[in-house]
């Protein structure tokens, strides 16, 4: 199993300074991926344009989204953006794409977030038409960039067995991961996929003293939106070594391809210690 | 710290004992509205497990559990005129009033304030407290005060039962199963001490009606269950303490928190009395609280840990208590069971019990299932072998063909490839019967060039003893579609041909739009269908597969969602179902050896062809000379909403064998020989297929 970083575009403190140093310390480190999120209502660089500028400073690890809301996009500038990132990075873009949970983004997008569901579908329909074609360059390599596809009702399933390469998992114990491994497994297989889907899944990290705290306190405020369930992610937040790598185990044994740690505070160390921690 | 504990049932008494137990400086109030001796219902079941855990958390009430509980190892059936008697299961059950009367002593010689009959009305009642518990049931009052924050979901189930008291010396867990003219009546009951017994009935609505027991005063009730129960009562009175007759409700709440306050048991959740773990989950959960409460110095961390650790175990329990209940709803369907087979679909009704974790608890019922098994199998019901192969490797007749399992695996391209899996059915990709009826440019057409070809194929597979059936479709509105290996109903851009259907809609947003078929279409393409089944005799297949699923042509006709034809080929199920049994009825004069065919037995989708329409769609085939109908689920509309669960089609299959009346082959990510030998055993399928990955 690979293991990603993710980038600190969500945590508070961030800078391009900071952002710029953290890809290249990761691309020099055992990481296969930096992850980026996305969410428009929230203190966060713009994902695409965050993976632009790793893309710059890096050569060896992929690029991903973990994942990018498609329906705020329209889908001829998200597939030119997203072809431009991997024509940049000369084919390291891994384009994760999936609804996102929050009525708020929508709202500030100006986007109905009614119908959301079939607009993504029919997003994923054409964005390799669009690749493919070469009217909207600019024109990738072979079939587009790498992509995955997340969600976890049915249709959200059926849409990456048809569509994508592979399922992109939104955190969760090893348990929840392998019960949506068995899923993701079943729609390939049921709707005649020849092959594998790739499976990545991502979790929360703060590494050395003080951090758990303040990692906590983060995912509270940035899952504030779900309730009373952001305390149960920030109770996930993984903050010892050993922790870390239990939770690796478990996603390795429950099939995971590429597991992407999300740091939960700003500090350049963290590269460095999860990076002691996997080595 | 101060606890206000609400609700005076096994849940609050263990928890305010625990948390006493634990700081005996804190202030643990219980305030109940009912006196210390009333209790509702009689007996409570705990499991191996269960007790472990409370020897665990308090040993001076464990022992005094231990003396006073009935204990059994073995569940009885009794169904038709037989009873059957499994064993290994072994349960622990315990008078109500009993347990509540020493967790009570318990409480009090800790130091807990017990305040009975005093009903709280408002919580600002005990807002001085630091946490404030709600273990006050269904329908308690702290739930419903926060509601909002709950968000609790309630869902009533269809049957009635009533809880009765039987002082009947039961050695087992007893289930009984009983058919009058009002209809089919069932008891689960239970021990709980030497001479007493929980014992609830429970019946479908209509019957209930038809019993006269919707108008029943309680003595007329117990008088008319006394009647009906009266061989297994074996002379024992029911007896009745507010027994009325309910629906269950089962309740999720989204969260069992809200600030200090928290939920316990009932108050958060119900599972279905069918598997009997209400008391087991709610005293549970104390021992989840108060051990995170000790873990914790921050009460909120401890709240949510709790929640964390707890919510997982419960939906599981939850889920497994659907299922049982949903099979006591629908239990008329098995009523031509064997009793064998019977007693194991009832014993394996949670899916949390399989073939292997029976075959551990009781192998001689599983023996004697496998023997009953091989037996009918071989086509008798005498004569059965003590040692015989499990229900996956006993053979099944199709007509003249046997096949030597029950496992079909579905082959790709290379048909070599599964006939070296050693499954007893190999099935063909899907080979069109047209060049326009293609799925991709790579859908293999039926020509004479591939029919050569197979014919060897198939050669090959019978030298390596496999049996293989050919199928055949067409794929309607879902053609002219790129390779898979590109992605799934992809459109082509170059290279594609056109495409008729049952009504002029398309398969996809970008997908090309189908011309309807005319009455020489069907004219047309049924010919082409006898004519190829004609020509797969020539190839020496074993068996013949229409594809009528998946929104190819055929399922094109079924779906009302996507035929909407003016004219007698749409509308009703039996005129959407005209041209798909021309089709088979034409395939039938062409083709003598078994002829299975391919259904989605729902559209996934409101609106759409549900499980009634899917029975009555296999009932039709059957009268049309289909020998067994190969279940699959959805993809007859893009849009579709499926359910990937685990062996997701098997209950469409189950229904649609036991109510239709036709072997079928399950299907729905069935991936282990458990899996295959329970739904086998089971009478839920007469063969898997089997995802070999």
């Amino acid at each position: 199993m690979n293991i990603g970083l993710g980038l600190p575009t969500t945590t508070a403190g961030v800078s391009g300074d900071i952002l710029i140093e953290w890809a290249k310390r990761a691309d020099t480190g055992p990481f296969t991926s930096l992850g980026v999120l996305d969410r428009i209502a929230y203190q966060n660089y713009e994902p695409f344009t965050a993976l632009a500028a790793a893309a710059a400073v890096t050569r060896r690890v992929r690029l991903a989204t973990m994942i990018v809301i498609a329906p705020l996009r329209n889908t001829a500038l998200l597939a030119k953006q997203a072809a431009t990132i991997d024509a940049i990075s000369s084919g390291r873009l891994t384009l994760g794409l999936a609804v996102g949970a929050r009525g708020e983004d929508y709202e500030v997008a100006q986007v109905d977030s009614r119908g959301r569901g079939r607009r993504f579908a029919e997003q994923l329909e054409s964005i390799r038409d669009i690749w493919e074609e070469g009217r909207i360059g600019p024109t990738p390599n072979g079939h587009g960039p790498h992509l995955l596809v997340g969600g976890s009702s049915g249709e959200a399933l059926a849409r990456m067995a048809r569509y994508s390469d592979g399922y992109v998992h939104g955190g969760g114990p090893p348990r929840a991961f392998g019960g949506a491994v068995t899923k993701a497994l079943a729609a390939w297989s049921d709707l005649g996929r020849p092959g594998r889907p790739a499976l990545w899944g991502m979790a929360y990290f703060a590494l050395g003293a003080g951090t758990a705290e303040a990692g906590a306190e983060y995912l509270r405020h940035y899952y504030a939106f779900t309730g009373s369930f952001a305390d149960k992610i920030a109770a996930g937040n993984l903050t010892s070594p050993g922790a870390i790598a239990d939770f690796i185990r478990g996603y390795e044994d429950a099939g995971c391809d590429e597991l992407v740690l999300f740091p939960t505070v700003c500090r350049l160390d963290q590269v460095d210690r999860l990076a002691e921690v996997i080595h | 710290m101060r606890y206000a504990v609400i609700g005076g049932g096994p849940a609050g008494l263990y928890f305010a004992l625990l948390a006493k137990k634990a700081n005996p400086g804190d202030e643990v109030r219980v305030i109940e509205r009912n006196p210390p001796d009333a209790t509702f219902g009689w007996g409570v079941v705990f499991s191996e497990e269960t007790l472990g855990a409370l020897r665990d958390a308090d040993y001076e009430t464990y022992t005094e559990i231990g003396e006073s509980f009935a204990r059994w190892n073995a569940i009885d059936i009794y169904y038709r005129d037989t009873k059957i008697r499994s064993r290994g299961h072994v349960f622990t059950g315990i008078s109500r009033k009993v347990l509540l009367n020493i967790l009570q002593r318990r409480c009090q010689a800790l130091g807990v304030r017990l305040e009975f009959e005093r009903e709280i009305r408002d919580l600002t009642e005990v807002e001085g407290a630091d946490l404030i518990i709600g273990a006050d049931g269904l329908n308690g009052l702290v739930r419903r005060t926060y509601a909002d924050a709950f968000k609790p979901q309630i869902a009533v189930h269809p049957t009635k039962y009533v809880w009765f008291g039987g002082d009947v010396p039961l050695d087992a867990f007893t289930f009984i199963f009983r058919r009058n003219d009002d209809g089919l009546f069932q008891v689960h009951a239970y021990p709980f001490d030497a001479h007493t017994c929980t014992f609830i009935v429970e019946c479908p609505e209509d019957a209930w009606r038809r019993a006269g027991l919707e108008s029943a005063s309680e003595a007329e009730s117990i008088a008319y269950c006394q009647a009906l129960f009266e061989p297994e009562l074996r002379g024992g009175r029911l007896m009745s303490n507010r027994s009325l007759w309910i629906n269950f409700a089962t309740l999720r709440t989204e969260t069992w928190h809200r600030s200090n306050v928290v939920l316990l048991g009932d108050a958060a959740h119900t599972a279905h009395f069918s598997i009997g773990s209400g008391t087991k989950l709610a005293m549970e959960d104390s021992i989840a609280l108060v051990d995170a409460l000790r873990r914790h110095h921050d009460q909120a961390a401890a709240i949510n840990d709790y929640e964390m650790e707890r919510q997982p175990v419960v939906e599981r329990f939850q889920e497994a208590a659907l299922e049982s209940s949903s099979y006591f709803e629908h239990v008329a369907r098995y009523s031509m069971f064997d009793p064998r087979q019977f007693a194991f679909n009832l014993l394996t009704r949670s899916r949390r019990i399989t073939y292997i974790n029976l075959t551990q608890r009781d192998p001689e019922l599983v023996r004697t299932v496998d023997a009953w098994f091989a037996a009918a199998a071989q086509g008798s019901s005498d004569g059965a072998l003590r040692l015989s192969p499990p229900p996956m490797f006993a053979p099944l007749r199709l007509g003249e063909l046997t096949l030597p399992n029950r496992v079909a695996v579905t082959a790709e391209a290379d048909l070599d490839a599964a006939t070296r899996t050693g499954a007893g059915l190999i099935i063909s990709e899907f080979v069109s019967i047209t060049e326009d009826g293609r799925i991709t440019p790579e859908t293999p057409v039926f020509d004479r060039a591939r029919q050569d070809a197979l014919r060897t194929t198939v050669e090959r597979a019978h030298r390596a003893r496999s049996l293989v059936a050919l199928q055949l479709g067409h794929a309607g509105r879902r053609g002219s579609m790129r390779p898979r290996s590109q992605g799934v109903d992809r459109p082509l851009t170059q290279g594609g041909w056109r495409l008729m259907a049952a009504s002029p809609i398309a398969y996809t947003p970008r997908a090309a739009l189908p011309r309807e078929m005319t009455r020489r279409d069907m004219t047309h393409i049924a010919t082409v269908f006898a004519a190829a089944a004609r020509a797969a005799t020539g190839c020496w297949f074993d068996a013949l597969e229409l594809n009528f699923a998946h929104g190819y042509l055929l399922a094109g006709f079924i779906s009302p969602l996507t035929n909407r034809r003016a004219d007698g080929y749409g509308g009703s199920l039996e005129n959407r179902m005209r041209f798909p049994l021309e089709v088979a009825d034409a395939v039938r004069t062409a083709w003598e050896r078994p002829l299975l065919v391919r259904i989605s037995a729902s559209d996934w989708l409101p609106g759409g062809l549900e499980l009634d329409d899917a029975v009555e769609v296999a009932a039709l085939l059957k009268a049309h000379g289909c020998d067994l109908v190969h279940v699959v689920m959805g993809q007859t509309a893009w849009e579709s909403r499926p359910d990937y669960r685990r062996l997701f089609g098997v209950p469409a299959s189950d229904r649609i064998r036991n109510e239709a009346g036709i072997p079928t082959l399950a299907s729905g990510n069935i991936t282990t020989a458990d899996d295959v030998n329970t739904i086998l055993a089971a009478g839920r399928a007469d063969l898997c297929r089997l995802e070999l990955s």
